[in-house]
């Protein structure tokens, strides 16, 4: 790649720093002043409820939206006027695969390659068909391979030009567990590197991976931070409840005032509420034989679900209302 | 690496991935050159492009020997239908002509014996009714057929010199009604602009269309490739295919229909990419509108209709209202069309169809500009 349109940024200076980015379809604001900053090397998860608006944000990122207002920089430059300049650096995964079914593995990386001027083109090629393990498979359709290795693919062909920022849209949806560890490995080493990588997901934890998140509800930001932050900040207190027949008793628990949350966990229940000290009270008459309570951290996922419920979306609060 | 201008590297690739897409795609392969070979079945073979036994009259003002034999050898031919109880004079076989309850009226003049055995190549008047001009092309070729024939009996000895060319009678033809007088042979070649029209247009109306329904539009708009580059890309694998069409066309124009090609075949083949240009840009900037595969192909076939009608290609430009010459002007099957008939079939060289190169290379640069315009960059 040539260095035309490489801009020199300071090492300290943020890789995405974008302030009130917005996003309406036709009247519905999609993206609501979302403000985000994100430093180099670091993993940044970004978390959120279906249509919650991360990939119209990833989209806004590279160049693929145009935000209806708000401002800031991606890789050093501009988000409204350079989209060009940061396209050439960002490795955009799709939440949908968009290579090519009726190319092969290798014509689909080739063709890419060929798009980004890509030097030693083959070589890269093979390279990262050894890297995916994807080289026996390198003649075969793309369309033709199961989904997790059309995953694969599709990282490696991002990875291809040697992107400064990566942007992944729920890239192990439908990958298996080895291949996910093997692909969180593989992130982390690339962050190591000096690589900027925005992953979107749905998994606990992969969210547990990343060296800091965002929790997207239906436009807004929410929070963002460590995980060990955002569930600090929550100062939502758990409860685990075990015992025979606990299920039973959650629609009972879920009633209490104190109680905003109870959640299967496992074989037994999470109970979580944001004032411990009424939590306490507020469940005593079930504190005894056969449930057996334990104070337990809260997790990810609880604050998640509670942040979830707090926010002012009709399709929520009629969900609330059901359960 | 250029950010904002064309560049090769990319237009090449995407030409190749395309060139591969189509290999791959044996289907709409097949089609494209099915096509050719349908619609030279419908146009060639099924439309009957040679019908026997018109009705004639013959207007007879000399009853020689020499005028007997001519008429007898139209009789035996198979092209003239001479038993007709006709009309006797003048004035009744041309309002006859007019009802178009004859085809030709021959007339011989008087003297026309003793003219043509002094060797002074008497007139022979054809007057045919050219407003179906398929149905007179091959008759007409044939009676010079007939000529050379019927008095071989008669032009012997002191005559013989007569029976070398030029023929001892000069035969006249006279196309009323479409003094055009476009013969079959007209239908032909025009197949090359049609079939370049037809398929062309549709299958780069879907190729955009196809990238944004299957998702792939979102992977290329995210790469650094150009909208020209990707436009261009997609137009020249395509060029290829219609090259392949010409081929067959012309093919089956020289050894199956035996249409004569007195002008010069190179020239046509550097003029043609022009013209497949032309509809390629076209089917470019239907997808870019076009939301899904569907619509592109209705708005495929919605441009195809005024083609081929107005272009020229079914009826006679000339015979057509002021209106429909106008919209017909600007299609590039009308400017293809005397193009490729031009060179064909008379002869044409560059300096007669230029015009029609410039119509076609204004077209070419408007619809560009109008698919660039309307490519979208983002997905908004
Ligand atoms: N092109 C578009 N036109 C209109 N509405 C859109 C468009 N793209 C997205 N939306 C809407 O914007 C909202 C956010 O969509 P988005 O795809 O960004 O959500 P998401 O967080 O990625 O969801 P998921 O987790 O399901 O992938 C949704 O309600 C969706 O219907
Ligand atoms: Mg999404």
């Amino acid at each position: 790649m040539g260095l035309a349109g490489v801009r020199a940024v300071s090492a300290l200076a943020p890789v995405i720093d974008v302030q009130g980015v917005t996003k309406r379809f036709d009247d519905r604001t999609v993206v609501d002043r979302v403000d985000l900053r994100v430093e180099r090397g670091e993993i940044y998860g970004f978390l959120g409820p279906n249509g919650s608006g991360k990939t119209t944000f990833i989209r806004m990122l590279c160049g693929l939206l145009t935000p209806d207002a708000g401002s800031g920089t991606c890789l050093g430059f501009d988000l409204l006027r350079e989209q060009r300049e940061i396209r050439l650096h960002v490795g955009y995964m799709t939440q949908r695969f968009s290579l090519y079914d009726d190319l092969t593995v290798r014509e689909n990386l080739d063709f890419v390659g060929r798009l980004y001027d890509v030097p030693r083109r083959n070589e890269m090629v093979d390279e990262e068909l050894v890297e995916l393990g994807l080289t026996t498979r390198q003649h075969q359709l793309a369309g033709t391979l199961s989904g997790g290795w059309k995953q694969r693919l599709a990282l490696s062909a991002c990875l291809l030009h040697r992107p400064r920022l990566l942007l992944l849209d729920e890239p192990t949806a439908g990958v298996d567990p080895q291949a996910r560890r093997d692909f969180w490995e593989k992130i982390h080493d690339l962050a190591t590197k000096g690589l900027t990588v925005l992953i979107s997901t749905h998994y606990m934890d992969e969210a547990e991976r990343c060296h800091r998140l965002a929790y997207l509800a239906y436009g807004h930001l929410l929070t963002h931070g460590t995980a060990d932050d955002i569930i600090r900040e929550s100062r939502l207190c758990t409860w685990q409840v075990d015992g025979p027949g606990v299920a039973q008793i959650a629609g009972d628990l879920r009633r209490l005032p104190a109680v905003t949350q109870v959640a299967a966990f496992g074989t037994g229940l999470h109970v979580s509420g944001t004032d411990a000290a009424a939590l306490e009270r507020d469940t005593a008459p079930f504190h005894r034989a056969p449930w057996r309570w334990s104070r337990t951290d809260s997790g990810l996922e609880d604050v998640f679900i509670h942040l979830m419920q707090s926010v002012p979306d009709n399709a929520t609060r009629e969900k609330k209302k059901e359960t | 690496m250029s950010l904002h201008r064309f560049t090769w590297h990319r237009f090449a690739a995407v030409v190749r991935k395309e060139f591969i897409q189509m290999r791959r795609d044996r289907m709409t392969f097949g089609m494209m050159v099915g096509i050719p070979f349908l619609q030279l079945i419908l146009f060639g073979f099924a439309i009957n492009t040679d019908p026997h036994t018109l009705p004639t009259v013959v207007v007879a003002n000399d009853t020689s020997p020499m005028a007997r034999s001519l008429v007898g050898a139209m009789r035996a031919s198979e092209y003239f239908d001479l038993t007709r109880p006709g009309p006797q004079t003048d004035a009744e076989a041309r309002q006859a002509l007019k009802r178009g309850r004859v085809q030709f009226i021959l007339t011989i003049p008087e003297h026309f014996g003793r003219d043509l055995v002094q060797g002074i190549r008497p007139a022979l008047l054809l007057e045919a009714d050219a407003s179906d001009p398929m149905a007179i092309g091959n008759a007409v070729s044939a009676l010079r057929g007939i000529m050379d024939q019927a008095w071989e009996r008669d032009l012997q000895g002191p005559l013989d010199y007569l029976r070398r060319p030029p023929p001892p009678a000069d035969l006249r033809v006279h196309r009323v009604f479409n003094p055009e007088g476009e013969t079959v042979f007209n239908v032909v070649p025009g197949l090359i602009g049609v079939i370049l029209t037809m398929t062309l247009i549709l299958i780069t109306a879907l190729a955009i269309t196809r990238e944004k329904e299957r998702g792939t539009m979102e992977h290329l708009l995210a790469s650094p490739v150009r909208p020209l580059e990707v436009m261009t890309g997609k137009i020249v694998p395509y060029i290829v295919v219609g090259y392949i069409q010409i081929v067959i066309v012309l093919l089956a124009a020289r050894f199956i229909f035996q249409v004569p090609m007195v002008g010069s075949i190179p020239l046509l083949l550097i003029l043609a990419p022009l013209f497949m240009a032309c509809n390629l840009a076209v089917g470019i900037t239907f997808s870019t509108i076009a939301r899904n595969q569907l619509q592109a192909v209705q708005m495929s076939f919605f441009f195809f209709l005024p083609s081929i009608l107005l272009s020229g290609f079914m009826f006679p430009y000339r015979g057509m209202p002021e209106w429909a010459q106008a919209v017909g002007a600007l299609l590039p099957l009308t400017h293809f069309l005397p193009i490729v008939r031009g060179i064909l079939l008379k002869g044409n060289g560059l300096p007669e169809v230029l015009p029609h190169v410039w119509a076609l290379l204004v077209f070419l640069a408007v619809i560009l500009s109008i698919g660039l315009k309307r490519y979208r960059q983002t997905l908004d």
